[in-house]
């Protein structure tokens, strides 16, 4: 059908401004603050720029945040697999409101996390009182910065995984075993090639919540340079230094992070929604 | 292999799927396991397979308890009613997962596997398609593909769960006889779950009708349809006639019908079950049967014309339906609207304190004059 299918009040002045709306939205709310980020991180040049990553404080930032992001990521891979893997192939009691219980740490802001660990585990916590006695710091230490963020970001893996598991069913996993498959050789030729491109948009999304927590990491970190500074913390502080130029500096890696995984991310839908039917070229033992 | 099922329990909650069942599956023959949906029909193949357990009971495969064995190791062929191919996967790759999957000390070679496999291919027609993928098959092809797969360890039972029920009618034809002549050929021991009568009547040697959790006959598919042990057998086996009235003077009456029926005792409410063959039409009533129907439609498609009644003075839940040859038709030249007596040659009464029921033969009955069981 080459002509337009319009709908009654479709008018064209309706779409029009309709889609101008959208258009501006997009330019001012998303498009000029990361423009802005790049010319203010570069508004000094680029020996500033290159000045400014290099710093010692900021290479430790960054190498900090990607510790922590190269723990979180496998965690909640496991994690998040178990998880599905559970609440879709076995029926137990509880199971409803463990489906539920996941998505906690989307409800609670981030922050109530923090405090929440810093409750438990600080100096005067909880457990941390019997963990100090053992020589153990949790908070304002690495683990502490792992600990939340794992929490902060462990429902994106599952969250990807329940219901593409549930859509599938286990038959195929029941042929596996009929067939005399082992539980290893169902999961790895079976069910992983499966769930194959939800798990790597579950790694994505979970690899960038985890390089841009903040407001959790920010309560248990203590904010020491140098030790406990991850790069969103950093950005804050420089920013607090009067240290604009420097502050972007750092912003802008982070929305060079978010770009990437946006790439990335379109690129996993892609692939999930071409290997829905695979092409025949793909074919061949 | 012989199967034998020793008074199976399973409950799911407070469901009671399978109530104390026991069966004897004979080497070698194709069972159907007959009902409709919620008879614990697949249930038990499941248990069977061992894909469930039951809560109490034994499975014997030839003598031997397999209760305890996980189904990896129970060497059967299951094929499951979405056909659950691998979908990442070619057609070549699902059919050799099996092999693939045996313990080393026991796996062909690769090139074993791949000459099994071309094998396999040629058994099911389909050569060509070795290296596509699930997703790019008809829906007859994925049957085809998933029973190669499943034969391909050379199980000696197979077990099949509904295998044609999402297929159209005439890929369904072609692939039960394709799977009946399969079967002649190999002599496995399989079990296939239907809830299409036709489907197990066709293609089985033997006909397990289960019905709530509970087996309610077993017999061959002639025996079945001929001599119904039960009610419900008779009711899920094709079309039923039932007249149900009180027996007065020897007669069955209810309003304006009647059938004679000499030795009965009077004032016990009973049911005549007519099968639509063992009833013909007339155009007058006949001395041992007063059967008014009035002609509601008539289909002329098929090997006979069926004629669907509805009764006059006297009431059943559905209505009557009877056949006709094409020559009778056009000689006796029905019409939608006429009334017509229905005149039975032979009948199954069933009375209220009897399970069982008895078979009545006018015909029989005309020329000796005497009741006959």
């Amino acid at each position: 059908m080459a002509g337009h299918n319009r709908r009654v009040g479709d008018q064209p002045w309706v779409r029009r401004s309709l889609i101008g709306l959208a258009l501006t939205l997009t330019v001012i709310l998303l498009v000029i603050p990361v423009v802005v980020i790049f010319t203010q991180a570069l508004s000094a040049g680029w020996t500033t720029f290159a000045g400014n990553i290099l710093d010692e404080y900021t290479l430790h930032a960054i190498g900090l945040t990607l510790f922590v992001a190269l723990l979180t990521v496998p965690l909640n891979l496991v994690f998040g697999t178990a998880l599905a893997w559970s609440v879709t192939r076995f029926r137990f009691p509880g199971r409803k409101l463990l489906i539920t219980l996941i998505d906690i740490p989307f409800a609670v802001s981030p922050v109530v996390a923090g405090l929440l660990y810093l409750l438990l585990y600080g100096r005067n916590g909880w457990l941390g009182g019997w963990l100090s006695t053992h020589d153990v710091q949790l908070m304002f230490a690495w683990p502490g910065i792992v600990m939340v963020t794992v929490f902060v970001t462990c429902p994106f893996v599952a969250r990807e995984l329940i219901p593409l598991m549930q859509q599938q069913g286990s038959e195929e996993e029941e042929a596996g075993v009929v067939l005399g498959a082992s539980g290893w050789r169902i999961f790895r030729k079976i069910t992983l090639p499966n769930i194959k491109w939800a798990l790597i948009y579950g790694v994505v999304l979970t690899n960038a919540r985890a390089v841009g927590e903040f407001g959790a990491v920010s309560v248990v970190s203590g904010n020491v340079r140098g030790q406990t500074n991850t790069l969103p913390l950093h950005v804050e502080l420089l920013y607090q230094d009067y240290n604009i130029v420097g502050a972007f500096a750092s912003a802008s890696l982070l929305a060079g992070i978010a770009i990437l995984t946006l790439v990335a991310k379109a690129f996993v839908e892609w692939k999930q929604s071409s290997s829905e039917s695979p092409a025949p070229e793909k074919g061949g033992v | 292999m012989s199967i034998t099922i020793e008074k199976i329990n399973k409950a799911f909650g407070q469901f009671q799927a399978l109530n104390d069942v026991s069966l004897d599956i004979p080497e070698g023959q194709l069972t159907a396991l007959l009902g409709p949906s919620g008879s614990g029909k697949t249930t038990l193949l499941r248990i069977i397979a061992g894909l469930e357990s039951s809560d109490t009971g034994r499975v014997l495969f030839g003598g031997d308890d397999v209760s305890k064995l996980h189904v990896r190791d129970r060497n059967i062929g299951f094929v499951f009613q979405h056909y659950a191919l691998f979908r990442h996967l070619t057609v070549a790759e699902n059919i050799a997962f099996g092999l693939e999957s045996l313990p080393r000390k026991q796996r062909p070679s690769k090139q074993d596997i791949r000459q099994r496999v071309d094998k396999l291919l040629e058994m099911i027609q389909l050569p060509q398609l070795a290296n596509r993928y699930p997703a790019q098959l008809s829906g007859g092809q994925k049957q085809r593909v998933a029973l190669a797969r499943a034969l391909a360890t050379q199980p000696r039972i197979l077990l099949l769960d509904e295998p044609f029920g999402a297929l159209d009618a005439k890929v369904r034809k072609d692939l039960r006889r394709w799977l009946r002549a399969l079967h002649d050929e190999y002599h496995f021991t399989s079990i296939f779950v239907t809830h299409d009568q036709e489907e197990a009547l066709e293609l089985s040697d033997q006909v397990v009708v289960m019905s709530q959790g509970k087996v309610e006959q077993v017999d061959s598919p002639t025996e079945l349809y001929a001599r119904p042990d039960s009610r419900f057998v008779f009711d899920f086996l094709g079309h039923v006639n039932v007249l149900s009235g009180v027996v007065k003077g020897q007669k069955l009456t209810q309003g304006d019908a009647w059938v004679s029926l000499p030795g009965a005792k009077s004032d016990q409410e009973a049911q005549l079950y007519l099968r639509p063959h063992e009833v013909q039409l007339s155009r007058t009533a006949n001395a041992h049967a007063r059967l008014p129907l009035r002609i509601e439609s008539i289909s002329l498609i098929g090997s006979e014309v069926r004629i669907e009644l509805q009764p006059q003075g006297w009431q059943s839940t559905e209505l009557w339906e009877t056949g006709m040859s094409h020559a009778e038709f056009a000689s006796q030249n029905p019409a939608r609207g006429e009334l017509w007596y229905a005149v039975p040659n032979v009948g199954h009464l069933f009375f209220e304190d009897s399970h069982q029921p008895k078979t009545v033969d006018w015909h029989y009955q005309n020329a000796a004059n005497a009741s006959n069981m």
